[in-house]
């Protein structure tokens, strides 16, 4: 099985959303830490990228702030690296295909297989660019993770059927964070991956609310909490260690 | 797969036509032929796998739906995938429709007054005493450039496919203005981005947009110019999609766009040829335009990409010069990349970070270029040279003393190359040079840049 099945044995899974190098990177080391800690199943790493046009404000700041604090792909590796020495739990980076791409894709992707990299979302990879990176992320088996959004109608099957790790559910139209509430439809998304695939559907949250994760995690294998962390790690900075674990020990209690 | 250094002929010889193509001189495949026609054809498949139909083509990688060569494509959020193909259908289907052609047409000619002029500069060339110079004015256009034609075409599809909102990126102002004239006659709501760097010096275009009962959104992300102008417009259509099409305004951003303002500004070359055939009774030796995203420098190539003897020279935003950090001369100083939803050639840092350029002019300080435009580097069709913006501004001033025609800064920088040119060029060749917009819109800043402050 792979590590990132393994996210989803024990119940519902809970994934948290860090920008890399957000304050900095010695910081994040810190909360994946503690996030481990406090009841994370798998970890979704950001690397920053100067123009994240699938992001609504909270997650573009914490771009902006994590290259601005000088936060590079070849330091993200490292941070990674030492990180492995310690922790088990599944990681994923999400990261723009020209992050990928302009470090040479291959050796990018063979970088991940080699620090304990198990999947990778790049958000502006739609199904129909996926041969860009899939041939390579086969080859050393690094799990491309697809995306199901609600505007995703026709498309759903296609894209369960060839999911590899899990299936990010974005979870209401629009932006990341710019719309309040869980969108309506999520089961019936959920519905049409189950008819062709047994594949984890994970969820994007959008607020910070424990109702919507509640709800999400009602009907999905799993959550993920983007913008109320980043918003926390905005908010105390460095300080944001302790917030941030607590938030997400009470964000596992409610979804188990 | 196309490879860097491949290059596409056609020539003739006494018996017959022959389309050849490889890298290093060396022909890897070659045709041959009787008709002039069917040769063409052959060359134009050489020279774009890609376009020549918008069906999704088997094999490898480089040969998905939307390619140029290794460029273009589809790199887009998931949310937006619905949009794109709603999009492509509509156009498949409308642009072989004969009533939208008719009405797209009739619009172009009497609304937005087409044909526009082929004017023979004869002070400018007899000044510069080299090859014969003709501009082709896109600045007569109504809204003032060329950026009406795309507009008018993909507002009318939007409207046919149901749409009751337009929104688009500007950088300059120009396609900001044509996309909300499109909406004020077509009835349709219009929102415009603009970065908020742009909206200071391009403040007139802001006033004009609201004017025409246009919102526009001031954008503050980012270096606050045209490529955050672009992502902001994307992530509106993300989260409006049933009710709103956006009208992106250059030949860049995931198929179909690239494809569709191609064929939309194509119009340009299209006039030209007849024209100058009609006055010189042959093709010129080199067409110049302004290139950001690089849509009126396709629509000035387009008809003659066939024509191998014509030379291609898109101009682009050096400056303060390609060896500075403030440029936007993407081919010169970028490399290749995805962005934006294509791939294609962009300024960027070692970790793939989009660099922050400049350029005096707000309509080419854009860090990518059109997928188009990348192939006929790659292949050698297309020649792109770097403008600085002293260039550009002593341009500007000397087109408007000696011709008495202000041309948009943008302009400026086609018509800079094309004095330095046709200076080193005998007196029978000509040369187009297409004034893409007018620059009543820069006088402020060029001004400025003179040391002179101007006030209302």
């Amino acid at each position: 099985m792979s590590n990132l099945r393994k996210a989803f044995e024990k119940g519902k899974a809970f994934i948290p959303f860090i920008t890399c190098g957000d304050p900095d990177l010695e910081t994040t080391g810190k909360i994946v830490r503690e996030a481990v800690k406090n009841g994370a199943d798998l970890i979704e790493l950001g690397i920053p990228f100067s123009d994240p046009t699938a992001e609504g404000p909270v997650i573009q700041s914490a771009n902006a702030r994590a290259l601005a604090g000088g936060a590079t792909t070849d330091k993200i590796f490292d941070l990674v690296r030492e990180l492995r020495k310690e922790l088990t739990i599944p990681l994923v980076f999400m990261t723009y295909a020209n992050v990928v791409f302009s470090y040479d894709s291959e050796r990018f992707i063979r970088t991940c297989a080699e620090i304990g990299i198990d999947g990778l979302v790049i958000p502006d990879l739609p199904f129909e660019e996926r041969d860009e990176f899939l041939p390579i992320c086969r080859k050393y088996r690094v799990a491309l993770i697809s995306m199901v959004t609600p505007a995703s109608s026709g498309r759903i099957a296609m894209i369960a059927r060839e999911a590899e790790g899990f299936l990010y559910v974005v979870s209401c139209l629009g932006l990341t964070e710019t719309r309040d509430g869980i969108s309506t439809d999520l089961a019936s998304i959920v519905r049409a991956v189950r008819e062709v695939s047994d594949v984890p559907c994970a969820v994007r949250l959008e607020s910070s609310t424990f109702e919507e994760a509640e709800m999400a995690a009602h009907e999905a294998d799993g959550v993920i909490a983007g913008s109320p962390l980043v918003k926390l790690i905005e908010h105390y900075g460095a300080n944001a260690v302790v917030p941030v674990g607590e938030l997400i020990q009470r964000m596992k209690n409610v979804i188990r | 797969m196309y490879l860097r250094g491949w290059k596409t002929f056609l020539t003739e010889s006494e018996e017959f036509f022959c389309v050849y193509g490889g890298a290093y001189d060396f022909p890897a495949v070659l045709y041959f032929f009787y008709s002039l026609e069917e040769a063409k054809k052959t060359f134009f498949r050489l020279l774009f796998p890609g376009i020549c139909s918008g069906k999704k083509r088997e094999g490898g990688d480089s040969m998905k739906k939307g390619r140029f060569g290794l460029h273009g494509g589809q790199y887009i959020p998931e949310i937006l995938m619905n949009a794109v193909i709603e999009l492509e259908k509509a156009y498949e289907h409308f642009r072989e429709d004969p009533e939208f052609v008719k009405e797209l047409e009739t619009l172009l000619h009497e609304y937005a007054g087409r044909p526009s002029r082929l004017y023979f500069a004869e002070k400018l060339t007899r000044t510069l005493g080299g090859a014969k110079i003709y501009l082709k004015r896109e600045d007569l256009n109504h809204t003032g450039s060329h950026k009406i034609n795309n507009v008018l075409g993909q507002a009318l599809l939007a409207k046919k496919m149901g749409k009751k909102r337009l929104i688009a990126e500007t950088g300059a102002g120009q396609h900001g203005v044509a996309t909300a004239t499109a909406a004020a006659l077509m009835g349709m709501e219009c929102l415009v981005f603009m970065g908020e760097e742009d909206t200071r010096r391009q403040a007139l275009n802001v006033y004009r947009m609201k004017l025409l009962g246009a919102e526009v959104v001031s954008v503050k992300t980012g270096t606050a110019t045209l490529k955050d102008a672009v992502s902001e417009a994307m992530r509106e259509w993300s989260s409006r999609i049933s009710d709103t099409h956006y009208c992106l305004g250059s030949v860049m951003g995931p198929h179909p766009f690239p494809g569709i303002v191609g064929d939309l500004q194509a119009v340009i070359s299209k006039e030209i040829k007849e024209q100058l055939l009609e006055k010189e009774g042959r093709l010129p030796d080199a067409v110049i335009a302004c290139v950001g995203g690089g849509s009126n420098a396709i629509g000035s190539f387009r008809h003659f990409l066939a024509d191998p003897q014509v030379r291609l020279i898109g101009c682009e935003a050096a400056g303060r010069g390609i060896d500075s950090f403030e440029t936007a001369a993407t081919v010169n100083t970028g490399k290749i990349g995805i962005f934006h939803g294509m791939k294609s050639y962009f300024c960027q840092d070692e970790y793939g970070q989009i660099a922050p350029v400049y350029s005096i002019s707000a309509g080419l300080d854009y860090p990518g270029i059109g997928p188009e435009h990348a192939q006929l580097h790659d292949i050698g069709r297309a020649e792109y040279v770097p403008v600085t913006d002293e260039e550009a501004v002593n341009a500007f001033e000397f087109l408007s003393k000696t011709e008495g025609i202000i041309p948009a800064i943008e302009s400026a920088h086609a018509v800079a190359y094309a004095v330095k040119l046709a200076s080193s060029m005998e007196k029978e060749k000509l040369i187009v040079v297409t004034i893409s917009g007018r620059g009543d819109k820069d006088c402020a800043a060029i001004a400025k840049y003179r040391g002179e402050e101007i006030h209302e």
